[in-house]
C-alpha cells in the first residue's frame, strides 16, 4: 500500500469538511463537519504512525497523538453542543448567522 | 504476501470510496437526522482504515468513542434542537456562499494534493506489523504520561463546563 492512499483520503475528507463549515448555516451540521476534519486529520497521524513503525518498532507516536486528539474532539463536541442547546434555548434558533451580537 | 497486498488494496478502495460519498452527503443532504447517519458511515470507514494499518486500539477507540458517544451526543443535539421533523430548507447558506465555499474547498484539496504527491510520490509502506495495544499503552504511560494527565484535566474541564453550560436555572 501507497502512504499516500491514506493521506490523499485524509486531504479529501478535510477538503470536504471545510466545505461542511463553509456551507451550512445549521449550527449542529458544523459541528459534525468539524469532526469529519478531525477524522481526517487522525487519519493523517495513523498513516504517518504506521510508516515510522516500521523502521523503528518501538515508535507509537503517531497512534498515541490520534488517540489525544479523539479526547480532544469528545470534549469540543461535548462543549460544543451544550453551547448550541443553550443559544437555541435563549434565541429559538441555530442559525449560525443569527448569532451576530457582537458584529460591528 | 502480493494477494494480501491486493486484498488490502481493494478493500482500502472499497471503504475510501464510500467513505467520500458519505461524506459528500454529510455536507450536502437536506435532512439532519440523515446527515448524522452518514456521518455514522464515514465514522465507521475511519475505524476500518485504522485496522488496515493494523492500529488495532485506536480503531477500537473510534468505534467506541465516536460511534458509541458521539454520535449518540449528535443525535440528542439534533432532537432537543429541531422544531419540527423532516426535511429543513434553512440549512445551508445562500448559493453564491455555497460556491465560494466548494472553490475554497477545491483549491485546497488542489494545493494538499500537490504537496502530498511532491513529498510522498510512491512511497511503500513495507511490511505493516500490528502495532500491539501493551506498546501503545507503554508509550502512553512513560513519554507521554504528561499529556496524558492534562487531556484528563481537559475532559474533566470539559464535562463541568458542558454541565454548566447546558443547566436550567
Amino acid at each position: 500500500m501507497l502512504v499516500n492512499q491514506f493521506l490523499f483520503l485524509g486531504a479529501i475528507l478535510f477538503c470536504i469538511g471545510v466545505y461542511g463549515v463553509l456551507a451550512r448555516r445549521n449550527a449542529v451540521l458544523v459541528l459534525m463537519s468539524i469532526e469529519l476534519i478531525l477524522n481526517s486529520v487522525n487519519i493523517n497521524l495513523v498513516a504517518f504512525g504506521a510508516l515510522w513503525h516500521v523502521t523503528d518498532p518501538s515508535n507509537l507516536s503517531g497512534q498515541v497523538f490520534a488517540l489525544f486528539v479523539i479526547a480532544i474532539a469528545a470534549a469540543e463536541v461535548g462543549v460544543g453542543l451544550a453551547i448550541v442547546l443553550l443559544i437555541h434555548r435563549n434565541r429559538q434558533s441555530i442559525d449560525v448567522n443569527d448569532v451576530d451580537l457582537m458584529k460591528g | 504476501m502480493l494477494a494480501l497486498l491486493v486484498a488490502q488494496n481493494i478493500a482500502f478502495y472499497f471503504i475510501a470510496a464510500l467513505m467520500v460519498f458519505g461524506a459528500l452527503r454529510v455536507v450536502t443532504c437536506k435532512n439532519l437526522m440523515h446527515a448524522a447517519l452518514w456521518l455514522v458511515l464515514v465514522l465507521a470507514g475511519v475505524a476500518a482504515q485504522y485496522i488496515l494499518l493494523a492500529a488495532e486500539f485506536v480503531a477500537i477507540t473510534q468505534v467506541l468513542v465516536y460511534l458509541g458517544a458521539i454520535i449518540v451526543l449528535f443525535l440528542f443535539g439534533i432532537m432537543l434542537t429541531r422544531t419540527k421533523t423532516g426535511t429543513d430548507d434553512n440549512l445551508n447558506n445562500s448559493a453564491g456562499a455555497r460556491r465560494m465555499a466548494a472553490l475554497i474547498g477545491v483549491l485546497l484539496a488542489g494545493v494538499m494534493g500537490y504537496s502530498l504527491w511532491d513529498g510522498f510520490g510512491k512511497r511503500e509502506f513495507g511490511e505493516l506489523t500490528v502495532q500491539r495495544t501493551a506498546e501503545v499503552s507503554d508509550s502512553i504511560f512513560s513519554t507521554y504520561l504528561l499529556p496524558f494527565e492534562v487531556i484528563s484535566i481537559l475532559l474533566l474541564a470539559a464535562l463541568i463546563g458542558a454541565i454548566v453550560l447546558a443547566r436550567r436555572d
